[in-house]
């Protein structure tokens, strides 16, 4: 843990990218799951993911990263080949 | 009397002090009875005379919000609000101390609505009083325009950047006129000096962000922080005095004492009824009875270590609330029975609410406090005034 003499004042940081650091993973209930067969690679998932869940390799869709997934299930509804499940975690 | 001495309202000294200081933003919203504050302070910018960006918005929600974005920013910013509006305000509060951003609010204190009443208490400002400000208290206008001047040179101090309410009580000093010495308006830009921001969010060479969330571990440190700040604003309040003193001529501390060192029964008191208590305290004098009042002008933070050195020694401590927590005390009372338990002798300690909603209180009411205290009749928690 930081101590307070070490913080900046005012709540502020001068550090960007903080909140990664801040794993919201384990609020989840449901989880996504792939089916790579049917993935199409158009990438709309990631697109409407509301965090940074979607892990995009050589601009191909390539898993979830479900340090801050929240189970949301967004990916699910908008993936056109149904190629994401939402299964209980 | 100088030939600069000037006949004028304390609305209208607060407004000149700050046309003299020139900030960057202002932005407010009118209220009874503060409205003459930023009226005053709006001709002066469409006079040309201050280069203020004034921005007028649609509540005192979005003032403050306002004046929290632009100091953050790194301008320096004033506002002014009264009761409701100081209320409307209560969510961005703590919003703007803890967020560090050093503006200066001056409160015209008016009771609190219900049953709707535009007169003068302390009901604003002490609901106000947990939210991380510093909090300063003028007796009459001469002190409410000095304090305009000095709030901002301990708010803005580097280790403490924390905003500052200047309190003036509502009609009784900011519709009142009277005589005051104003500084040279080039005296006051010196004393006050350029605004030097901490962290401004517009230095594009350092970059950071402003009001993030917190988790509990961080959220408990930057409490702690302010905390400390506090304790700083404590030393720089009575620097700031000291230096204003030089100055002006004027001399501030951070407690008040009239009478104080001699006297058996003392009166704790906020505002312009410190002036009233002053002239009891004279006429019981003249009778005999070694009265003295105090006024802790710097109420945040509280100067606990000089009003226990106060309370040394007297046999009848009278702590005069104008609010009352309904089922409890008057706000300062529990304060100043904290602040006792440093001595060894506890004085007998007495709370009286007096002048809600503006009722008025006389010299001989204050006079009549310090007569219970001797006569042994003063209750626990008595109220002034109240028809039974």
């Amino acid at each position: 843990m930081v101590e307070y003499k070490d913080m900046l004042i005012g709540g502020r940081t001068d550090k960007p990218g903080s909140a990664e650091g801040f794993k919201t993973g384990d609020w989840r209930s449901f989880v996504p799951v792939v089916d790579m067969d049917k993935c199409i690679d158009c990438l709309t998932c990631w697109v409407y993911c509301p965090d940074d869940s979607i892990i995009i390799k050589d601009d191909k869709m390539a898993g979830i990263k479900l340090s801050h997934c929240k189970g949301c299930g967004i990916c699910a509804s908008v993936c056109p080949k149904k190629a994401i499940a939402m299964v209980e975690d | 009397m100088s030939p600069k001495d000037m006949a004028i309202n304390g609305d209208s000294a607060v407004a000149f002090a700050w046309k003299q200081i020139d900030p960057d933003v202002c932005a407010a919203y009118p209220i009874t009875p503060q409205t003459i504050i930023v009226e005053r302070f709006s001709d002066y910018v469409a006079d040309g005379e201050v280069h203020t960006e004034f921005v007028c918005v649609e509540s005192e929600h979005s003032a403050l919000t306002v004046c929290t974005a632009s100091q953050s920013a790194g301008a320096r910013t004033f506002t002014a609000t009264a009761s409701q509006g100081l209320a409307y305000m209560w969510e961005m509060l703590p919003i703007t101390s803890a967020m560090r951003t050093p503006l200066i609010m001056a409160v015209a204190n008016r009771a609190v609505s219900g049953p709707i009443n535009i007169n003068n208490d302390h009901g604003d400002v002490m609901a106000a009083r947990d939210c991380g400000w510093i909090s300063l208290f003028s007796e009459n206008v001469q002190e409410a325009y000095d304090m305009s001047i000095i709030a901002p040179r301990i708010a803005e101090h580097w280790d403490v950047q924390l905003p500052c309410l200047v309190n003036l009580d509502g009609f009784i000093l900011t519709h009142a006129i009277e005589r005051i010495s104003p500084l040279e308006t080039h005296t006051v830009k010196e004393f006050v000096g350029e605004y030097k921001a901490r962290y401004p969010l517009l230095d594009h060479r350092n970059p950071v962000s402003h009001g993030l969330m917190d988790g509990p571990d961080f959220y408990y440190q930057h409490k702690y922080q302010l905390v400390e700040a506090m304790a700083k604003a404590a030393q720089v309040a009575e620097e700031v005095f000291k230096e204003f003193a030089e100055i002006s001529g004027r001399e501030y501390h951070s407690v008040e004492r009239y009478l104080c060192d001699d006297a058996e029964y003392i009166a704790i008191v906020l505002g312009s009824s410190f002036g009233t208590a002053k002239a009891a305290v004279d006429k019981l004098r003249a009778e005999g009875v070694k009265a003295g009042c105090a006024m802790p002008r710097v109420y945040r933070p509280f100067p606990e270590k000089m009003l226990a050195e106060l309370m040394k020694g007297k046999k009848g401590v009278a702590v005069m609330d104008k609010h009352l927590s309904i089922g409890a005390y008057g706000p300062l009372y529990p304060e100043m029975i904290a602040a006792a338990l440093d001595l060894e002798v506890i004085p007998g300690m007495y709370n009286y609410i007096y002048g809600l909603g503006g009722v008025d209180v006389t010299v001989d009411h204050i006079k009549s406090i310090f007569e219970d205290m001797v006569e042994g009749r003063s209750e626990k928690v008595n109220f002034l005034g109240v028809k039974l």
